[in-house]
């Protein structure tokens, strides 16, 4: 550990051991009396992050997931547990750190909204202190990989949603953060412009090793840019792993779709079901754990196979088991 | 800051369209709408309350200055001035002469072009935010005019009159001049269609609606001609008249006078609102909107 | 790969990288001040014609204060013992002073709202005096009306009132006006401060700033005594004008405190900003252990 606050050179970027945030809430109990209770909002949470990790960190509205990106920016300070990014205490060091950080809310703007972009970008550079040589080259590798170039001297409020969202990602990288926060950068942009994010991000972690954790809704962002994943709900973490054993862990159903040469009746097969049948061509799901070739061996043994694939799960459908919120939802064939 | 700000027509929930065929019944509503919108702001209105409370505290003691010099100043005792200045810090926000009612919502929605959803709508617009805007007043005098003026009864010595037929014209009066403070910023609000700019004239109107409501000092003070025009202007319905019947200074038909002044001033400018209404419809239907 | 890793610097490898990251002082708090300011003022730029339309605006709603007590001063000679000169005396202090506190600092008022809407936490998230970022939001140029206003009353005040002038008296006047302004400062801080608690409750910092500065242009002894007394121990708004004015205009003071009380306005302006930043800090602590 990095007690002395140089940042571990390797090591765990992000540190966290049994955090905790408890809310005083008071509620209205008659004309004036108020009662008051607590609400964790974040009830224990341990984890740690290696430098250069893409980390999804998901679970529903209400989950904790905002409480805890507020403590680990130093924003909310924690009520118990212990807290290190770049070896530094937020709760202590909040502006320290904040050089040693980027982050980027989605629905909400950091830009000058009445300036052209590259005033806003100017700012950052003279608060940060960023220097003119490292900020010039910054600068320029943003502006070539997010194509910013024809819109540095527009002002904010006549950009898209899209060429903003660009715009406050690469606000977040000038000062070259060891860490990047991203809460919900794909919201309510369209299919280019979220790739284009995508792509970048990626590029920018491959690049220089930027830690980040992401908050999304979009479950293609986690399946394109997260090696990990957890999930928090009620303010516990209650997965954290790769995709694969998340779906294991939401005992998901991978989806055989078969062609066959004539139209037939629903196969009947160990192993897997059918869900849906259209013509010549059936769907069977089967455990996403298990492996899909003997399926595929019996299938073709006992039927006019002509041509399959394999369908991996919806994670919404996923995480919506592990909640358990809708537990008699079906698997969504073909989709 | 995206999507329709609270309280504009298309908002409306199903129960009262349901009631739109009964026009009483449906402008009633808006009007409690308006006023429940306001209600939900507590520990504001508590400040506010506080606000008003200290600003009647100073100028009352300005006026107690005055009175010492001139006693009878503009025909008041010194009990009857400071009353006027306690009813005008209860009329404060109730004629929204600091602004805060419902003009900037309706230049916001005629800058960005919501305006013509709103003209196409079965309900009148200038009737729809007059309701509304009546809640609003409502909502003030009660929570915001009440506290204050209680707080001056303790503090001074107040020329409050004891007959209910007086507090009952002078609510007449309020309701007179908060329709005509009304009908006064729906023409300021409705400048936005020809201004891209309205900022110079709410300021304009902001200040002339303090100056000669009477904010600043009874119009009754007023020297000369200045005070003439003043007394004769619509301004002087939202507060000297209403101030000036509760202190009982119109007596028998004089009342009905000092009503019938603030009735003229506001079938004149609500008419006058009406008539620029149409003319921007039109405007807005060439314009396709 | 090759060079695209040396496109980017290595995170956190720059010489000199942690110079600054000592906790930020002062000087600190003024660089970003002045920073966020500018990118204001340049904002503000952007409608030029707006911009002077609400400067007049501001301009012409401050003299209607000074309206009234002309037309006060249509009808008598002497108000609370003060003649015209002497009122706009203590008028043009007060309101330059006020006015520059409410240039520098008025947007202390929007912070509940920042509270409420959680745009209070993106500031949070820079390397920054979160109070230099709050004072400097929404930098509202159009307020140099209010102070040109006061302005114009001081000089004129000050060419008609009748005082001795010696060069103490002529050294109090700039004096009073700089502490003045560093006392209503305060009050905007401190109000600030409340707002973390009471987010709604920006319109209660409005009695104590715009209130105190009405109360100022209005001579001490036109006020009942408890309410001198409030403005002069509890919170001292006397200072900004009413005492060092007195002693100026060579007028008895109203509570018999000694003379050398008249001189102390810099000492409570400095105790006043003193006591603003520890409630602010207070304030700030709280808002980050509750985020309400």
């Amino acid at each position: 550990m990095a007690e002395d606050g140089t940042g571990a050179a390797g090591g765990d970027v992000i540190e966290l051991d049994g955090v905790e945030k408890v809310f005083d809430v008071r509620r209205k109990a008659g004309v004036l009396r108020r009662t008051r209770h607590e609400v964790r909002a974040v009830d224990g949470i341990s984890f740690t992050v290696p430098r250069g990790e893409v980390v999804g960190y998901i679970g529903p509205n209400g989950a904790g997931k905002s409480t805890t990106i507020k403590m680990l920016t130093g924003i909310l300070n924690p009520s118990a547990g212990r807290i290190r990014i770049c070896g530094i205490d937020p709760a202590r060091e909040r502006t320290r750190l904040a050089r040693r950080v980027g982050v980027v809310f989605g629905q909400r703007t950091t830009l000058w909204w009445d300036l052209p972009l590259r005033d806003s970008y100017h700012l950052v550079r003279r608060m940060y202190r960023i220097e003119q040589e490292r900020y010039r080259r910054n600068l320029e590798a943003c502006v070539e990989l997010l194509d910013l170039g024809p819109l540095l001297d527009v002002p904010v409020r006549q950009l898209s949603l899209g060429q903003r969202m660009r715009g406050d990602i690469a606000a977040a990288l000038l000062h070259d953060p060891e860490v990047l926060y991203l809460d919900e950068p794909t919201i309510g942009l369209d299919v280019i412009s979220k790739t284009k994010v995508r792509s970048f991000l990626r590029e920018v972690n491959a690049e220089r090793g930027t830690t980040v954790l992401l908050t999304t809704h979009d479950l293609t962002d986690i399946e394109t840019l997260c090696r990990r994943v957890m999930v928090i709900d009620h303010g516990r973490l209650v997965y954290d792993g790769d995709l694969a054993g998340l779906h294991a862990v939401g005992e998901s159903e991978r989806t055989l779709v078969v062609d066959f040469a004539r139209e037939l009746p629903p196969v009947e097969v160990a192993g897997a079901r059918c869900v849906k049948v259209e013509g010549p061509r059936q769907w069977l799901a089967f455990p996403a754990a298990a492996s899909a070739a003997p399926l595929v061996a019996a299938v073709a043994d006992r039927y006019p196979l002509v041509d399959l694939s394999v369908r991996e799960p919806a994670i919404e459908d996923v995480i919506a088991r592990m909640y358990g919120a809708d537990a008699d939802r079906t698997p969504t064939p073909g989709t | 800051m995206l999507g329709r700000p609270a309280g504009v027509p298309g908002r409306v929930g199903g129960g009262l369209r349901e009631v739109r065929g009964q026009v009483g019944g449906f402008y009633a509503a808006v009007v409690v709408r308006g006023f429940r919108r306001y209600a939900t702001y507590r520990t504001a209105t508590a400040a506010g309350v506080f606000t008003n409370s200290v600003f009647g505290l100073i100028v009352s003691y300005s006026y107690i200055a005055l009175w010492d010099q001139r006693p009878h100043l503009g025909g008041y005792s010194q009990a009857q001035a400071l009353t006027y200045v306690w009813v005008g810090q209860a009329l404060l926000m109730t004629m929204a002469l600091m602004g805060g009612g419902f003009e900037d919502e309706l230049m916001e929605r005629i800058r960005s072009g919501d305006i013509a959803v709103d003209l196409y709508r079965p309900a009148d617009l200038q009737g729809w935010w007059l309701s509304a805007d009546l809640g609003r007043s409502a909502f003030h005098l009660l929570g915001r005019g009440v506290l204050p003026m209680v707080c001056g009864a303790l503090v001074f010595d107040l020329a409050l009159p004891s007959d209910a037929v007086t507090w009952l014209l002078f609510l007449v009066a309020v309701a007179l001049g908060a329709v005509v403070s009304f009908a006064v910023r729906f023409l300021v609000a409705l400048s936005a269609f020809w201004l891209l700019d309205g900022a110079g004239v709410s300021q304009i109107a902001w200040l002339a609606g303090l100056f000669f409501s009477g904010m600043l000092l009874p119009l009754t003070v007023f020297p000369g001609v200045l005070g003439e025009v003043a007394r004769a202007l619509p301004w002087a319905a939202m507060l000297q008249v209403p101030a000036d019947v509760l202190l009982g200074r119109h007596r028998g038909a004089g009342v009905l006078t000092a009503l019938a002044f603030q009735a003229c001033w506001g079938v004149v400018l609500l008419a006058a609102g009406r008539l620029l209404q149409s003319v921007a419809a039109r405007r807005v239907v060439v314009q396709g909107g | 790969m090759a060079e695209a890793a040396e496109r980017w610097e290595r995170a956190g490898s720059g010489p000199g990288a942690d110079r600054w990251d000592r906790r930020p002082g002062p000087a600190e708090t003024l660089r970003v001040y002045g920073l966020i300011v500018r990118m204001w003022v340049r904002s503000t730029m952007a409608y030029r014609m707006s911009f002077v339309m609400t400067a007049l605006g501001n301009f012409a709603a401050t003299a209607l204060d000074f309206a009234t007590i002309l037309l006060m001063f249509s009808r008598i000679t002497v108000l609370g013992g003060f003649t015209l000169p002497e009122v706009a005396f203590l008028y043009g202090t007060t309101s330059t002073a006020f006015g520059v506190a409410d240039l520098l600092m008025g947007s202390m008022d929007r912070l509940g709202r920042r509270v409420r809407d959680g745009t209070l936490d993106t500031l949070l998230l820079r390397p920054a005096p979160v109070l230099a970022q709050v004072a400097a939001d929404r930098f509202a140029l159009r307020r140099l009306g209010r102070i040109t206003q006061g302005g114009l009353v001081l000089g004129w005040a000050l060419l008609r009132v009748d005082v001795a002038w010696t060069p103490g008296k002529v050294l109090l006047v700039p004096v009073m006006l700089v502490s003045g302004a560093a006392i209503f400062c305060a009050v905007f801080v401190a109000g600030g401060a409340f707002q973390f608690l009471a987010s709604d409750a920006s319109e209660l910092q409005n009695s104590v700033t715009y209130g105190g500065n009405t109360m100022l242009q209005y001579p001490p002894g036109v006020f009942a005594r408890e309410l001198v007394r409030g403005v002069t121990f509890v919170v001292p708004l006397a200072f900004v004008n009413w005492l060092p004015a007195l002693h100026i205009l060579g007028e008895p003071d109203p509570l018999g405190l000694p003379r050398w009380v008249d001189f102390l306005s810099p000492l409570v302006a400095v105790g006043c900003c003193t006591l603003a930043g520890l409630a602010w800090r207070a304030g700030l602590r709280s808002y980050r252990s509750t985020g309400s």
